[in-house]
């Protein structure tokens, strides 16, 4: 509960959060400056636009109170919902995505990606859901509530199609169990029949991983039915996997492969991966200089001012650029999950971890494709890449943290005047 | 939900150390590529972004033996291409044919260019005009990849005067790259094709630069210098030859348009090679750049075959110029004294079995001795002296004095010279079966006929041995060591004898036509049946001068020439520019 005594701001969230949209807009800016001038030269200005946008987001979305949060849950999640499902008549690609549905334009004026809101809305309804009950979800049968609430805009996301998203939907989902209590062992049931999905493409692997599957349903115990069904679904989906390979559109399976081996196709679906680890690997300790990297400018770098965004840090500010992002951005992330773990209430709780959660699969997929360790799926970084309903969506999550943080309990970091 | 504070700070701290392990994790993974594979990634980064544009090395300028300069440099431009791919490069040709004109031909060779070197800008004009050049220097933001560099241009100043040693330059071709001569090699460099500029390519080529230009994903060129330091050619030093550039310069005058042949003039105690020709001549310059193809086809069609080298690729029977060799190896062997007879005196003609050997002079020579016959070069002496030697003797004698070699010179594509090898029987059984052939090929061997085919440049060779003590030098145009070897073992006054009736040709013989006032010439004609035309026999002499302490040896072979006193007239003149003499001018005697 907000008191008029206290002044809500979190510092140590806010700086953070300032530092790494500046260090993103130089990157932006940088992005820009290739020896054959393109569009993207100017867009750093658009950039600082969508983060003063984004402040005052989120100074406006700090002064409501975490109630508000609680009451704007329902119609955010169906407002999502709806335009999720619009989108797939109408929406448009753009950018690096240009064959998909992603978003939402009016008169060819592209407003923004529908996905954006959808994630704070999911974590909003997920915190909700899980904080009603009054246990940490123990059998299969507790979780059909979460996971139809996420089921439903991934399946649409899922359509149009955008498999990065997708999959931060999967980690938040994840995430926010493990907040709520769920034990590791039902995780891995839940997660089991995906697993199956993946190894099912070596019979040695999956044998081995069934037997685990057993091992652990014998020792976790859960409702024989339930049991049955995990044992069934991973039968299911091994069997099924080809057949879904099959039915993977050819740049989708051509973005896996690739990912196993890029040297497959260095030209075409290769490329990306191949100039982005050049670009970071020339960089070396201290990289070749803000602006100056050759990969960049000289275009071999795709998508530098999105996607690819932190090959730039990596190839101009080398090292000890990268190790300066991280480290900004693992302070940003430890800070959010202090302010849900010292919230007075489960469901401001569950918020503040849903949106670290949501930030972490963004970065972990983000840089890891840069690197290969990841394959390509096209999500942006936060902060970094430029787009502006993305900034303005994670100034919105700083906006809820700080709240979060201001009704927290104890007094430890709070400015209380 | 469980909410105790406790299991809430449980949660947070697993959830804090799962944070901080996969940034960790992620860090590792940057150190890995940026500093531990950083070189690996740099130099992909920089073969991104540089293209190497070859800075060609000025060759080794080649002068004559008075520092007269018979192969230079001068400054010219080539033109190419960068282009990441051929569709881009035919396309930047055709915007580039719209301002310059360019055949087909010339755009299909750039392509071949390209596809041999790919990260090689391709040449399209390896010897641009000034004029081409500022016209395209104005067109240059229309084609992206377009590099004008200077490249020096090899030049010969006397051009057809010295082609037939000097060669010419070219770019190197595929099979050349293949082959191990060429190792190290990359397409589109200028190499020595023929001559000097072949035989001495590794001195003549020195050290290619480069310079490097910067390109971006799409191949445009972004920056022209600076990218990188450039790599500066290194000159090669200069090449210092024995050709006596005034000499040769006569020799190709005294030839003029009409004469078709070839000449060798040597020093004859080092070998050195004052003079080489080959009539008719090229020039070499225009083979620079490329060699246009009407030029080449005028040249190939010529039935006098310029481009074919008549001094060291020709080889002729040697006819009379070869009696020296019969006479030299009678003597060495005992058999036959200068001023010794034989049994059957001339009257025209030798009976040998049932068939009868002409001499060259119907009327008959009488009785000579061996000196006389070399004067007046009787062939039915020297048939008589074949048979005194024998068959086997006579061709392991020609096979010792060289008649099977190469001469040695220092030129590319030198032929050798046949003859007989060793032993004789079998190699005329081989030849002519069995009982295809008698005894009678040692009286034509004898005279320098039958199975004999010398070359011009071994004529030569061997008269250095009879113009010194009997050891021949190797011709060499370039400076060098000096190699001479024994032919021959005679004493100083056999050696002296057979100067002295070589000399005897000159003064009363078969060429006295050709005397030089105030040294003695010596000298032997010959006239050399030819293969192809019964009528028009080839002229040869080969002579030195003066005839008891030689200073030049020449020779001289004209196809078609007739006599061999056509031939030892251009060789006394050769010889009396060189000696700085005049030649007597004495209207006598045609025939040998």
């Amino acid at each position: 509960m907000s008191s008029p005594r206290r002044r809500i701001a979190d510092p140590p969230l806010v700086a953070l959060a300032m530092a790494l949209s500046l260090f993103g807009i130089a990157m932006v800016y940088s992005a820009g400056q290739t020896d054959v001038p393109t569009v993207v030269a100017k867009l750093y200005r658009q950039q600082i636009i969508w983060f003063i946008l984004g402040v005052g987001a989120a100074y406006i979305v700090s002064r409501a109170s975490v109630r508000f949060f609680d009451w704007v849950t329902t119609p955010a999640y169906a407002v999502s919902c709806v335009l999720l499902f619009l989108l797939l008549f109408v929406g448009v690609g753009a950018g690096t995505a240009a064959s998909t549905k992603s978003w939402l334009a009016v008169g060819g004026m592209r407003l923004g990606q529908p996905s954006e809101l959808a994630k704070i809305a999911v974590i909003l309804m997920l915190a909700r859901i899980l904080a009603a009950r009054k246990e940490a979800p123990r059998s299969l049968m507790d979780l059909w509530q979460p996971a139809l609430a996420v089921f439903v805009p991934w399946v649409l996301i899922m359509r149009q199609p955008d498999l990065g998203t997708g999959i931060v939907f999967v980690g938040i989902f994840f995430a926010m169990l493990f907040w709520a209590g769920a034990s590791w062992q039902l995780l891995v049931l839940v997660a089991s029949p995906v697993v199956s999905l993946i190894l099912a493409f070596s019979t040695g692997l999956w044998g081995a991983w069934f037997l685990v599957l057993i091992a652990l349903v014998l020792w976790y115990r859960p409702y024989l039915v339930e049991g049955v069904a995990v044992v069934l679904a991973n039968v299911v989906t091994g069997v099924v996997a080809p057949v879904l390979w099959e039915r993977l559109d050819p740049y989708q399976q051509k973005r896996l492969l690739v990912f196993l081996d890029p040297t497959t196709d260095p030209q075409a679906s290769g490329y990306h991966v191949i100039q982005s680890q050049v670009a970071i690997g020339s960089g070396g300790w201290l990289g070749k200089g803000f602006t100056l990297g050759s990969q960049k400018r000289l275009a071999f770098l795709p998508a530098q001012h999105t996607d690819f965004i932190f090959p730039v840090v990596g190839e101009e500010l080398g090292f000890l650029g990268v190790t300066i992002a991280l480290t900004l951005f693992l302070f940003l992330l430890l800070r959010s999950v202090r302010i849900a773990a010292r919230s007075a209430n489960p469901f401001p709780s569950l918020v503040a971890f849903g949106l670290v959660s949501a930030w972490l699969v963004h970065i972990l997929v983000n840089v890891g494709m840069t690197l290969n360790l990841m394959p390509i799926t096209g999500i942006p970084l936060p902060f970094f890449s430029y787009g502006g309903s993305f900034m303005l969506v994670c100034w919105v999550a700083v906006g809820i943290l700080v709240r979060i943080s201001g009704e927290g309990r104890g007094p430890s970091d709070m400015l209380v005047i | 939900m469980s909410f105790h504070p406790n299991e809430m700070q449980r949660r947070a701290r697993l959830a804090s150390a799962l944070l901080f392990l996969s940034f960790v994790f992620l860090l590792g993974s940057f150190f890995r590529r940026q500093v531990l594979q950083h070189a690996q990634y740099v130099l992909q980064s920089e073969e991104n972004r540089l293209r190497e544009v070859p800075l060609p090395a000025p060759r080794g300028v080649i002068y004559d033996r008075r520092g007269q300069i018979i192969a230079e440099n001068v400054p010219g431009y080539s033109v190419s291409l960068l282009a990441p791919g051929v569709d881009s490069l035919r396309a930047a040709l055709r915007r580039l044919a719209g301002t310059i004109p360019m055949s087909s031909e010339q755009i299909n060779q750039a392509v071949r260019r390209f596809r041999r070197a790919p990260n090689r800008p391709a040449v399209i004009f390896p010897d641009a005009s000034f004029d081409v050049v500022s016209v395209l220097e104005e067109h240059r933001v229309e084609v992206p990849g377009l590099i004008i560099q200077s490249a020096p241009k090899r030049y010969y100043p006397d051009g057809p005067a010295t082609a037939a040693f000097v060669g010419y330059t070219g770019e190197v071709n595929e099979a050349e790259l293949g082959s191990a001569t060429f190792r190290g090699y990359k397409a589109g460099q200028q190499v020595g094709k023929d001559g000097l500029e072949r035989q001495y390519e590794s001195l003549l080529r020195g050290r290619e630069g480069t310079r490097f230009v910067e390109v971006d994903a799409r191949g445009r060129v972004v920056r022209e210098a600076g990218a990188r330091q450039d790599l500066q050619p290194e000159a090669a030093p200069p090449l210092y030859t024995n050709i006596d550039l005034d000499l040769q310069k006569f020799v190709v005058a005294l030839f003029a348009d009409s004469l078709i042949g070839g000449v060798v003039a040597l020093e004859p105690s080092t070998g050195a090679v004052l003079a080489l020709h080959s009539a008719p001549s090229f020039d070499p310059n225009r083979f620079i750049g490329g060699i246009p193809a009407d030029y080449l086809r005028a040249l190939n069609e010529d039935t006098r075959r310029p481009l074919y080298n008549k001094a060291i690729k020709g080889a002729y029977e040697p006819g009379s110029i070869w009696k020296l060799a019969t006479a030299v190896l009678a003597i060495q062997a005992g058999l036959v004294s200068l001023d010794d007879h034989m049994p059957v005196s001339c009257t025209g003609g030798y009976q040998y079995g049932n068939r009868r050997f002409k001499c060259w002079e119907k009327k008959g020579h009488g009785d000579l001795t061996l000196a006389q016959a070399i004067e007046l070069s009787c062939d039915v002496y020297f048939y008589q002296l074949g048979l005194k030697i024998g068959l086997s003797r006579l061709v392991a004698g020609g096979v010792d004095l060289g008649a099977r070699e190469r001469s040695g010179i220092d030129l590319p594509w030198e032929t050798r010279s046949s003859f007989p090898s060793v032993p004789a029987t079998d190699y005329y059984n081989r030849r002519f079966g069995a009982r295809g052939w008698s005894n009678a090929v040692s009286l034509n061997l004898a005279i320098g006929q039958g199975e004999n085919a010398q070359t011009v440049v071994n004529m030569a060779r061997f008269y250095t041995a009879l113009a010194t003590d009997g050891q021949a030098a190797q011709p060499r145009i370039v400076r060098g060591e000096i190699e001479r070897t024994r032919l021959f073992q005679l004493d100083d006054e056999q050696m002296e004898g057979v100067k002295k009736a070589l000399a005897g040709v000159v003064q009363r013989g078969t060429a006295a036509a050709s005397q030089i006032r105030g040294v003695m010439l010596a000298g032997k004609t010959g006239t050399a049946q030819n293969a192809h035309d019964a009528v028009r026999d080839h002229a040869w002499f080969v002579g030195f001068a003066p005839a008891h302490d030689a200073k030049i040896v020449v020779a001289v072979m004209l196809e078609f020439g007739l006599h061999g006193s056509r031939a030892a007239r251009i060789a006394s003149k050769i010889i009396e520019h060189y000696l700085g003499l005049k030649t007597v001018q004495v209207l006598h005697t045609e025939g040998e």
